[in-house]
């Protein structure tokens, strides 16, 4: 069976190259050599702090930003080519779930031309067929009919974030990409929203990138789960392994911080836990100054993904 | 701000209302109203010039030359060649209108596409657009008018494009500053997604978003533009004679300013009139369409939170309370709705006392903490019942100077966003040491020292370098414990803590929880800390109180809360808050939404979502009642420990 998903060695640098006056412009790294493969029907988590660079890992993914490095293939085609060029091309396979859900939708638009779009554009689909596959879409997100001629700024976050779906789903694609799609919403709603998208996988057949900083949510619905920091994966596991005994310090370090009912606080780390500067990157490991496993060697060279245990990587030089 | 779900934002209202609210603020502006009167008028019969019973404007008769207004046969007189003067007045009015708005509109649609195309486009493009704008802008505005004039010749087409050209420069900037904007937006990115490419993006996701701005740039520059092509008329390179427009009768009647002065005095009324009128109404619009007027703004926020209580409650002082609620009310009063916030809250906080107050979003955590200095903005914040007191002292009967000494000092704030509390162009160090000294008079140096013992005191590394970092400078945590530094500047006796972790990463988080505990075990500092996260609460809080619609709903200490919460709202509510280490599962949800501020239902306001609730329920308000000592629970029909373990 071929991967949904495929990348190899995808990396994005911002700036970088000559200015004018033929100054030398700073580079900044936003992600590294990401490898990786998501098999069809899975969910894949990806956890990692703000700034991590997991925005800019998902925009490549679906074709909003050309990748500076790599490939990637999604259900064995490969679409290097028309990364950041044709943003069509990966909206038929691939579809993006927003973060914020009120501000994804264009508050002048109805509902219901917000999500006709990708039936129009994408499929050219005639319009009886659009309705009446509009008409199952809503269903399948349990949005009632009479929703289609209003506007955005009626909903609730959670009704929104609905919508928001139900666009993705027009575009009939093989996976979804959802970027922190309950952060933005309260826990009595989130769960509405998780439990759905679980249902629409199995009824659509859909691979999922799920992202998130909230780790209990990820672990709750992941097979497996990619950690990032610093703009590369460090480790990558089975979601109920990953956090019950994580192999990598900073894996480790985040399950300690999640707020546990329970578990006394001060578990986590003393230091500033401020990331490196992205302008001047450590030449070795990026985690050594905050790492309390760090030595020389994690200093001056950097570790590689390596597979401790079938299923479970890590870029360490001294696993857990 | 994020939007979270409807309630958290003052609930949007429909187009219609909208469009009412739009008409009833534009009315109450009588400047507006007197303005858009007035052009109307002039714009009537303007347009009605080819109907009415004119003389013709060009007839010339020698030997009724400059006739006085009122004259026979001429109600406004005759001008130097003997035509009559309101035939040409109002034609001429036509003329110039026409013109006017033509070179906005001429104006307005070439500057807002290059504007568009510059903005959505960016990159060279955009450069090579904006650096010849600014060229154009670089030149004296008449100056360049006058130049494009005399490169294409005198007469009227010509005026217009010139005006039209030197006023391109103004749209382009607006418009491409507000695309920049919107070209970012998430929902851009959807389109791209939709297949969309970028003229259809621009076309239905753009455009559409700039036409209020434009309709605003439009409505402050058209008088502008009047006035302009009437100087060019008026020096003789706009209309050519004998066509009649404002500027050209000016000129005209200029040779005979003293000896006839009417001639040129009524064209100068008339434009006077056309452009005092366009002014007005504009401002009008622009009030009337920009949002930050409607929740009343620009009426200056009082000092404190008004204070309008039908009775003032006698409480018993109670003497180890440091704080305590009792009854609090508050409400916003926007125009014939009243949201109703907080709805009768009562809390004590005992000196040392970590309370946790837990709900929602929109459930009035943030109204409540607000309200305890006085902070809740008025207009359209209004206390509206009930009583506070912070060591036994009456907050609400204080003065505004008496609230201002006890805020920041003994009573401080630590919001989620601590860029609301820092000033950018300051540096951290001296914003402390400023604090401190509005409240204690103690020397600039001895402020300032203090200020670096703070930060050490909160964990900054280098805590006397970092003082001189501007908050930009620093990490959303590292900004967030200067807060809490800036908070502490005055030993204070309580902290207000709302939501100070939600935007910070849990590793971050982990850390400022751990400060918060060990500041408040080392200095017995009382803490009422808001959140929505029980994960926190558990590990944080001594007691907690959860809200749900302005009301409190349980009550009690945090631990025999979490195990056994006795409201359906808290044991539902904990079931939904997944925990790490659960493993793959599906998660519990509330169905339902809470219930909106100015719709509150008369009964229990969680009987819509309760799957327990009864007619008794919904009869009428729930009183808070306690089961056990310290505990209080707002519920007919509490949780037993047959239901917890259903869940379980
Ligand atoms: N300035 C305002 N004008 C009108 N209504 C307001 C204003 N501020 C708050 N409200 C309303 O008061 C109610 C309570 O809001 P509040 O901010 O206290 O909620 P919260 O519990 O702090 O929510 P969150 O978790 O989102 O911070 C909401 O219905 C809100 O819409
Ligand atoms: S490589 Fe070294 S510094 Fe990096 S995480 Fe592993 S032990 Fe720590
Ligand atoms: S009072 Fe009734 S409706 Fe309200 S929470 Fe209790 S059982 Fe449910
Ligand atoms: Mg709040």
């Amino acid at each position: 069976m071929t991967a949904a998903l495929k990348i190899e060695d995808l990396g994005k640098t911002f700036g970088g190259g000559r200015g004018l006056f033929d100054r030398q412009r700073p580079a900044v790294q936003a992600v590294a050599d990401a490898t990786l493969s998501v098999a069809r029907g899975e969910t894949l988590g990806v956890v990692g702090e703000s700034g991590c660079g997991k925005s800019t890992f998902a925009r490549m993914l679906v074709g909003l930003l050309p990748p500076t490095t790599g490939r990637i293939e999604i259900e064995g085609e490969n679409l290097g080519a028309q990364a950041g060029r044709d943003p069509a091309a990966f909206g038929r396979v691939i579809q993006y779930v927003f973060q914020d859900p009120i501000s994804s939708l264009n508050p002048r638009k109805t509902v219901e031309q917000i999500i006709e779009a990708p039936l129009k554009h994408l499929h050219a689909m005639p319009r009886e067929a659009r309705r009446k596959r509009i008409a199952e879409i809503f269903d399948a997100v349990n949005l009632r009919p009479e929703f289609l001629s209003r506007y955005p700024h009626e909903f609730s976050g959670g009704q929104a974030q609905r919508i928001g779906i139900a666009r993705a789903l027009a575009a009939s694609p093989r996976i979804l990409l959802l970027d922190e799609p309950v952060s933005a919403l309260d826990v009595s709603v989130q769960a509405q929203v998780l439990n759905l998208l679980a249902h629409l996988k199995a009824e659509f057949d859909l691979t999922y990138l799920f992202i998130s900083h909230d780790l209990a949510v990820v672990e709750a619905v992941s097979d497996r789960v990619a950690v990032m920091y610093f703009g590369r994966i460090v480790e990558l596991g089975r979601a109920e392994e990953i956090f019950q005994a994580p192999r990598h310090p900073y894996t480790a370090l985040l399950a300690r911080s999640a707020p546990v009912v329970g578990r006394p606080l001060g578990a986590g780390e003393d230091g500033s836990g401020e990331l490196p500067n992205p302008l001047d990157p450590p030449q070795g490991c990026a985690f050594a100054m905050r790492c309390p496993k760090a030595t020389e060697l994690c200093r001056t060279t950097r570790p590689d993904m390596q597979e401790l245990t079938p299923g479970h990587a890590t870029a360490c030089h001294h696993p857990l | 701000m994020t939007e979270t779900a409807l309630p958290a934002s003052p609930p949007k209202p429909s187009a219609a209302a909208r469009a009412g609210t739009f008409l009833r603020l534009f009315a109450r502006n009588r400047m507006a109203a007197f303005g858009g009167g007035l052009l109307a008028l002039i714009l009537l019969v303007a347009l009605a010039a080819p109907i009415l019973p004119l003389q013709d404007p060009f007839a010339q008769d020698t030997t009724q030359r400059f006739l006085r207004p009122f004259s026979e046969g001429h109600w406004l007189g005759t001008d130097h060649l003997g035509r009559d003067l309101l035939s040409r007045l109002i034609w001429g009015t036509q003329l110039s209108l026409l013109v006017g708005v033509s070179a906005t509109l001429l104006a307005a649609l070439a500057g807002s596409t290059l504007g568009v195309v510059a903005g959505f486009l960016g990159g060279r493009i955009d450069n090579v657009i904006m650096r010849s704008v600014d060229t154009v802008m670089a030149f004296p505005y008449i100056l360049l008018a006058l130049a494009i004039v005399a490169a294409l010749g005198p007469g009227l087409v010509n005026a217009l494009i010139a005006v039209a050209v030197v006023n391109i420069p103004f749209f382009a900037r607006n418009i491409r500053g507000v695309t920049v904007t919107l070209a970012n937006k998430e929902f851009v990115d959807a389109a791209r997604l939709s297949g969309m490419g970028d003229t259809r993006i621009i076309a239905s996701e753009i455009v559409p978003n700039i036409l209020p701005v434009i309709v605003i740039a439009m409505s402050t520059t058209v008088g502008w533009m009047i006035l302009e092509t009437a100087g060019l008329s008026f020096l003789g390179l706009g209309s050519q004679p004998p066509v009649p427009d404002l500027g050209s009768m000016l000129g005209e009647g200029r040779n005979a300013l003293i000896s006839h002065p009417h001639t040129s005095i009524i064209p100068g009324l008339m434009i006077f009139a056309i452009v005092i009128g366009v002014n007005l109404l504009g401002d009008g619009i622009r009030d009337a369409l920009d949002p930050r007027l409607r929740s009343g703004a620009l009426t200056r926020p009082l000092p404190a939170t008004l204070v309008d209580r039908a009775e003032t409650p006698a409480i018993a002082a109670k003497p180890d309370a440091l704080l305590s609620l009792e009854d609090l009310r508050v409400e916003f009063r926007l125009g014939r709705r009243t949201l109703k916030a907080v709805n009768g809250v009562s809390l004590d906080i005992a000196p040392g006392e970590c309370l946790g107050l837990i709900g929602e979003s929109g459930s009035g955590k943030s109204v409540t903490a607000l309200s305890v200095m006085g902070l809740v903005a008025s207009p359209p914040g209004v206390i509206a019942g009930g009583a506070l007191r912070f060591q036994g002292r009456d907050l609400l009967a204080m003065k505004p100077g008496e609230l201002r000494r006890l805020r920041g000092d003994k009573v401080a704030y630590i919001f989620q966003d601590p860029l609301a509390t820092l000033h950018p162009l300051y540096r951290i160090g001296e914003q402390i040491a400023e604090a401190i000294r509005v409240h204690h008079p103690v020397p600039q140096a001895e402020a300032m020292a203090r200020a670096v013992a703070l930060l050490k005191q909160v964990r900054i590394p280098n805590a006397k370098s970092r003082a001189g970092n501007y908050p930009h400078e620093l990490s959303g945590g590292m900004r967030q414990r200067v807060g809490i530094a800036m908070a502490l500047a005055n030993e204070p006796e309580l902290i207000i803590a709302d939501e100070p972790t939600t935007a910070l990463d849990v590793t971050v988080q982990a850390q400022i929880l751990k400060l918060l505990e060990d500041l408040r075990r080392e200095r017995g500092l009382a803490i009422l800390f808001i959140t929505h996260d029980f994960g926190v609460v558990a590990q944080l809080c001594d007691r907690v109180a959860v809200m749900y619609a302005g009301e409190i709903v349980e009550s009690g200490p945090a631990q025999a809360i979490l195990d056994a919460p006795a409201h359906p709202y808290t044991r539902r509510l904990i079931a939904c808050v997944p925990e790490l280490g659960g493993g793959r599962r599906t998660l519990a949800a509330i169905p339902g939404l809470p219930p909106g501020a100015d719709d509150l239902p008369q009964g229990c306001a969680f009987a819509p979502r309760c799957d327990k609730a009864q007619a008794a329920c919904r009869a009428g308000r729930v009183a808070l009642t306690g089961q056990e000592p310290g505990r209080g629970v707002r519920c007919l029909f509490p949780e037993t420990a047959e239901d917890r373990t259903e869940t379980a």
